[in-house]
Order: structure tokens, then sequence, then C-alpha cells
């Protein structure tokens, strides 16, 4: 290190270093800047005091005041279902059907239900509710359970087909083919008849042969017009909408093997508010039917006509 | 001091009675110092460093000064006095003339209201006051600085302030050189207090513009106003008393930017404050010059004309980024020649290409033709044409407006019957500050029909009419409904007001379908 000297126009003594005569100031620190720097290590000795910092075996120092972000996580959770009680303590006061559609409470819960939805539905139903073979459409007027904001809660709460649920929605096809019910040309006549419902194919003498089979075999569930039966699940046949396909070798291979399409019982795992608000969103999609008050007398069913 | 001119051998002493004292009293203002223009000795360190000289400068009256002291009355009761202006816009709209209602997104200047989508409105006028700040430099010079500019007038409003409370020019500098005392003290914390007054006023006149002022003002005492409002005045106020109570021609010379672009945008056509050297110099008290008149120009030398300067330069050194133009030195020194019995204008208003052409001896050139030179002609011609268009937009355009956004997720939805449906969110907007009846309709798409998320299906129809609040965009859940085999097509939804003025809007969007099979 060559002598420090002091530079001639400024009087700043140098570092001693030189470059091609190009030598550098040793300019002092600013004392603002000092003084700064004072300031935080202070402040990082105070905050390792307070605050977890210090990495040990098992886990970081605790601190002081007993900070952590987990804590503060739980904290900013519970403030948020702090403001959530109010609307939430309606929603479970209020039975579903009572929800008067055009009030903010069911504004609420069908926003809720939105969120829910696509924490908890959309692996199946997609992002948008619409479905994709084998998962129903909930955007649409077709409903194989029932489509009030009451039945869609029920179907949400016990689950389709959900084993060891005792109030599920539960419905067997036969396979018809496969248990040799129906021989591979009968399920091809059915299967002509089938499409035929819905114009798919023209009238023919497989149509004809198909329809006596089908008011033989499926009829019971589906209805001599291929209306389909709610009860049991069971689809419109004569509509425009397929769960499975409408093609020829889709239509025929549901009657050959059937179908067995499950949905989970959400009452098991969500809480009923949450499950009222995903039924209000499901419902609000653009295809949910009325409730209709259930009369006195048991033989009068819902009106399920769509 | 400024270095001595070569060609000038100025009077070390003040003398002579001819004129008033104070006319000759050498300048003590350490500002004209600014400017070391010989190395310091080789002992002082150099520093980029440059220490603050208040300026005090002195009162004068003249043509330019009753100007200032007009456009300083004018503009401070625009901006304290327009948000008190009261105007009818009936039930359903503020009567504030002017209203920046910034919660809902409204904008009221008298009989104007414009959406947050009308932005461009407030994006052209901008724009014209950009293009305006270009053509009044163009036309005369700084004159923005000099007179209008928030900074000059609450600065020169600051230094009445100065002169109110410790007298003029000596004695405010007597005053600061004084040590502290009683008497310093109450006469600082007296003016001091005066700033702040008129900061504080300032800062809350400021928040007026964006509430109802009357409302505002009642909530703002009884300490019901918002947080903002009071965070707001308190920033304001701070600033206006920093600002314009200390830093006042820093932030002229070092903080604004406008002056280092007055650099770019001044040339020799441009109208600015000159000192005529060729007639001023060499300069020399007026005994000498009486002694001598053929050896000495027109300067007396007796330094008014810094002792005036609001940003304390010598504006004989030539144009500089601190003279502001604000022309108290042409009155000054004008009121020394007519004291001398020399003619006014040794400082004046003039164009460098002008002072030229008067130092060569030609007569000087009329005012008007120092304005129409073809810069400022593009300029007026640019302003005008944006002010024009907005003239026009404003004055055609509907207070009926429609946005329509489709369904992305599904696109389409098979109904049971083979129809396709769509979703959308469409938005009625009406402009008018009174409840209109509007009719959605469908234009184009064979047989569809629509209903809404609050209608049943069954009373789907090719138009629906609903009540829309005064001032209010209305969203609405929309389904169209095309039949069976209907394809993919554009189709468009329209409004149309119900009312006398039938106003119209639509707007064109598409309408999926699954592919023909």
């Amino acid at each position: 290190m060559a002598e420090k000297r002091l530079d001639e126009a400024t009087n700043t003594e140098t570092v001693g270093h030189e470059w091609d005569g190009i030598e550098e100031l040793n300019t002092p620190l600013p004392r603002w800047w000092l003084w700064t720097f004072y300031a935080t290590i202070v402040f990082a000795v105070g905050y390792v005091v307070a605050y977890p910092a210090i990495p040990m075996v098992n886990k970081a120092t605790e601190g002081m005041i007993g900070w952590s972000s987990r804590g503060q996580l739980a904290k900013e959770m519970d403030a948020a279902s702090q403001q959530r009680s109010e609307v939430v303590a309606a929603l479970a006061n209020t039975p579903i059907e009572r929800l008067n559609p055009e009030s903010p409470l069911m504004r609420a819960a069908i926003s809720g239900g939105a969120a829910a939805f696509r924490v908890n539905c959309v692996q199946c139903h997609g992002a948008g509710a619409a479905g994709s073979k084998g998962y129903p459409n909930l955007n649409d007027d077709d409903w194989l359970w029932g489509g009030d904001i009451k039945a869609i809660e029920y179907t949400l709460i016990h689950g389709i087909r959900q084993p060891d649920a005792d109030e599920t929605r539960f419905s067997q096809m036969p396979a018809f083919g496969r248990d040799g019910i129906l021989s591979s040309a009968e399920i091809s006549d059915v299967t002509s008849f089938v499409r035929s419902l819905s114009d798919l194919e023209p009238a023919s003498a497989a149509v004809t042969r198909g329809a006596a089979l089908f008011e033989a075999n499926c009829a019971v569930c589906h209805a001599s017009d291929g209306t389909g039966l709610r009860e049991f699940g069971a689809p419109n046949l004569a509509d425009a909408i397929w769960l499975y396909g409408g093609s020829r070798e889709e239509v025929a291979a549901t009657i050959t093997n059937s179908r067995y399409g499950m949905m989970p019982a959400w009452g098991e795992r969500l809480d009923p508010v949450t499950v009222k608000m995903l039924a209000a969103y499901v419902h609000s999609l653009g295809g949910g039917e009325d409730f209709i008050e259930v009369a006195e007398d048991p033989e009068v069913e819902v009106d399920e006509a769509p | 001091m400024k270095p001595p001119d070569p060609q000038s051998t100025p009077d070390p002493l003040p003398e002579g009675d001819l004129i008033d004292r104070a006319l000759v009293a050498k300048d003590a203002n350490p500002a004209t110092a600014r400017k070391p223009s010989t190395p310091p000795p080789a002992d002082v360190p150099l520093s980029l460093y440059e220490k603050h000289t208040t300026v005090h400068p002195k009162r004068i009256d003249g043509p330019f000064r009753r100007f200032k002291w007009l456009v300083m009355v004018v503009t401070l009761a625009i901006y304290y006095g327009t948000p008190w202006i009261r105007w009818d816009r009936g039930p359903y709209a503020p009567d504030q003339a002017v209203l920046i209602d910034l919660a809902n997104r409204r904008f009221y200047m008298f009989d104007i209201e414009i959406w947050p989508h009308e932005f461009y409105f407030v994006a052209g006028l901008l724009i014209m006051a950009g293009i305006g700040l270009f053509l009044v430099t163009s036309a005369v010079g700084r004159a923005w600085c000099g007179y209008a500019c928030p900074q000059t007038v609450w600065t020169d409003l600051f230094q009445h302030v100065d002169r109110f409370v410790d007298g003029d020019r000596n004695a405010r500098m007597r005053l600061d050189k004084a040590p502290w005392g009683a008497g310093k003290a109450a006469r600082r914390f007296w003016k001091w207090t005066i700033y702040l007054v008129i900061s504080f006023w300032t800062g809350g006149a400021w928040i007026m513009y964006f509430a109802d002022a009357p409302t505002l003002t009642r909530e703002f005492w009884a300490g019901d106003a918002a947080f903002v409002a009071y965070a707001t005045v308190a920033v304001l106020t701070a600033t206006t008393f920093w600002l314009g109570g200390f830093m006042r021609e820093q932030v002229c010379v070092y903080m604004c930017p406008w002056p280092r672009i007055q650099t770019a945008m001044l040339d020799e056509k441009s109208l600015i404050v000159t000192y005529k050297h060729w007639r001023g110099e060499p300069r020399g008290s007026l005994k000498k010059s009486q002694k001598n008149p053929d050896k000495f120009g027109d300067c007396v030398d007796c330094n008014q004309c810094v002792a005036v300067c609001p940003t304390g330069i010598d504006i004989r050194e030539g144009a500089q980024i601190g003279c502001i133009t604000c022309a108290l030195c042409i009155d000054a020194c004008d009121k020394v020649m007519k004291e001398v019995g020399r003619p006014r204008g040794l400082i004046d208003y003039a164009t460098l290409e002008d002072c030229e052409r008067e130092a060569a001896g030609h007569p000087p050139r009329p005012v008007i033709k120092t304005l129409m030179h073809p810069r400022t002609l593009i300029y007026f011609g640019v302003w005008s044409a944006i002010g024009v268009a907005l003239l026009f937009a404003l004055g055609s355009r509907e207070r009926t407006g429609i946005t329509v956004q489709p369904d992305r997720n599904p696109p389409y939805m098979l109904l049971s019957d083979g129809s396709v449906r769509n979703s959308y969110t469409v938005k009625l907007r009406n402009m008018q500050s009174r409840p209109r009846e509007m009719e959605l309709s469908i234009v184009g798409l064979p047989g569809a029909t629509m209903w809404t998320d609050d209608m049943n299906r069954d009373s789907a129809a090719r138009a629906i009419v609903r009540e829309v609040a005064a001032d209010v965009a209305l969203p609405l859940r929309v389904y169209v409904m095309a039949p069976r085999g209907s394809e993919e097509q554009d189709f468009s939804f329209k409004v149309t007001a119900l009312d006398a003025e039938g106003e119209t809007d639509s707007t064109e969007t598409a309408f999926n379908a699954p592919e023909a099979p």
C-alpha cells in the first residue's frame, strides 16, 4: 500500500491505492448514514429479542412477545370468521327453502357458495360448473334428482350412491348386457329406440322392436315415454342432454354395463352452512327450479316438470 | 458580491443624495454572490453544497407589480372560492359546481358530468394544459412561472406577510442578523402563525373539491370527517408552510423541472426579461456618469433590480434559470430611470433577436410581430384543435350506455329441449341525473329470447324493460336462449331509453353454440 496523503483540491485523505494515476478519496461516511446504520443495529438487537430469530436444533428461538406466523394466521382467520358470523348465524337459522331469492342473505350465500364450490366441487364439475362426461352440468335445466333448492341441498348433504350413508340418493340400473338380461341384438334395438326419443334416429323396424323391449325392461324407471323418474335418479332419455354421451356406441355401452355415478355425502365433510351456500350457488347458476311446497296430502307429488 | 466587471469601475461607497438613499444603498444581499466565478483559495475545500441565503425582496410598485396583484387575487379567489359555488342539478345529483366525487367515481364541473369511462376528457384537458404551457412559453416566455404558478403565488403571498410583520427589505435583513431575543422570537412566532393559518386554509380548501363543501366543513370541525380528509389537510398545510414559507425560490431553482424544460424551449424569439447591456454598460453611479457622460452607460448600478427580485438573482447577468420573469425588476428599473431622467426599458421584456436589432440601432418591432411566429401558431393550432375536438365530443356524447360481458366458462349451455343458452353480464348505464325506464332488446339472433336471473324463464322475451335509477349502471344477469340447431353467430344488445329523448346504445357480442353434428 502506498503512503496515505491528503488530496490537494479537497483536503481529504486518500485510501492509498493508485491505478494509473487515479486515486480514491477516503471520504468519511455521511453522519446521517452512520447514525442510520447504528439505528439499524439497535433495531436488530431488539428484533432478535422480541421475535423468533435464531435457528436452534429443533426450532428457532421464540422471542419475548410470543409472535408466530401461524399464530398470526389463526388470529386473522378468527377475525374473518368473526366478520362472517352474522351471515353464518342467519343462514344456520333459516331453512334453505325460506331464503328470499332477492335478499342480501341469499346474495351472501351465493358468493360464499361460489368460493366453496371452487375448493370442493370443481374437481369433477369444472370451474364453470359445466361438468363433463359422467359429471352433470349444473347450469342447465336437466336434474337427475331434482333441481329445486331443497332437493339440491339434500343431494349435497347425502351424496349420490355414497356407501354407508343411509339416506344417500341411491338407485342401480341393471347391466342388461353384462348380466345377460338382453342379447346384443336386443340392446341394439333398445339403443335405436332410446335415440329415436330425441329424434337422433328415424323410425324403423329396430325402433319398433326396441320400443317393446323398452316397455318391458326400462319403463319402470325411465317411464314409457322415456322422460325418466327423479325418485330413482332415472334420467330423462327424451331430452337433448346425455350425461354419458348420445352416440350409438355410448348408449349401447350404458345399456350393456350400466352406470354408477357417485357423489360424496358433503354433509359429512362440510358444515351445514357451507352446504347451504353451495346449494344456493348451484341453484343460482341458471337452471334452478322453484321450490314447491309439498301439500298436506302425501299423495300429491312435487311437480317435477322442468 | 458579483465579481468586478472589467469594463466598469463600480463605486465602492454609496454617495450622492439626488436619489433616495435606499436607491443607492449598496446591495448587501449575499444571494447575488451565488455564482463564484473565481476558484476559491486553495485552503478552502471544494464543496458541491451551496448554503441557502434568504432572499428579502424589496417592496416595489409599478404596472407589472399591479398585474401580479391582480393575478394573485384572481387565482387565489378561484382556488379558495370554487368549491363553494352551488349548481342546481336536480334532486339526484350533488349541487356543488365543481366536485370530484371519488367515492362515487363522478366528476362534476358545472353542467358537465364525467364518468370514469369518460376519463379521456380529463386526459384531453391535461394535454391541453401541457400544450397550453408550451403555447404560453412560446408566446410570452415564462409567464406561467412569473405570475400564475402556485409556488410563485404563495411565495409572493408569504413575502407580503414577511413585509407586513417584519417591515421591508432592510428591516428584515437587520432582523435576520439580529441575535435571538424576546422581540425577534415574538415576531417570528407571529409571522409563522400567519404562515400556518394561510397554509391551513390552503390545505383545507383542497379537500373541499372532493366532497360537499358545507357538509365537509361541518364534519371537519366536528371531528366526523374521514381520516383521509385530516391527513390531506395536514400534508398540504405542511407542504404549503414549508414550500411557501421557507423553500420559496429554491423550489424554482432546484426542485422544479419546468425551468429546466424551459431552457430547452426558449430561443432567440422568446419573450424574456432582458437587461439591455449595450445601453447599460459600462455602469457607473449617477455622480460618476454625470461627470463623464461619455464614459458610462445608462445603468447607475443602484442594484434595485436585484433588491426587488423574489428569487434573488441579478438580471444583468443575463437570462438564467432563477429568473421567473415576474418583471418586478422592470418596474424597479423604470422607476429609477424616470428619476434620473433616462428613457425607460433598460431592463425590459424583449426577445434576444429584438435586442440585437435594437443594439444595431433598428427600431423595435411591434408586439404582434413577436407573437406571430410559426412555433406559437403551431402550438395554438394544436391546442385549439384538441379543445374543439373535446367540445365536439362533449356535445355529441350520449348519456345512455351498455356494456356486455359474455360468460366464458361454460361458453354455452345445452338445455333439455335442445335449445342453446348463453349467459351475459349486461350493464345498463343511465348517466342522466334522473331515473329512466330502459328497454334492453336483442338485435339479430333469430328466434332468441332472453330472461334475467330475477325473472322466470317462462316470461322470456326479445325485449325487457327495467327502471334504472339516476346516475347508475344497472348490472343484469341475462340468459339468452336460441332455438335448437342455432349456430355460433354475432348479435347485438341494444338499450333504448324510454323517454322523450329516446337515446340508444348497442354493443355487439358473440353467441356460442355447439358445432353442428
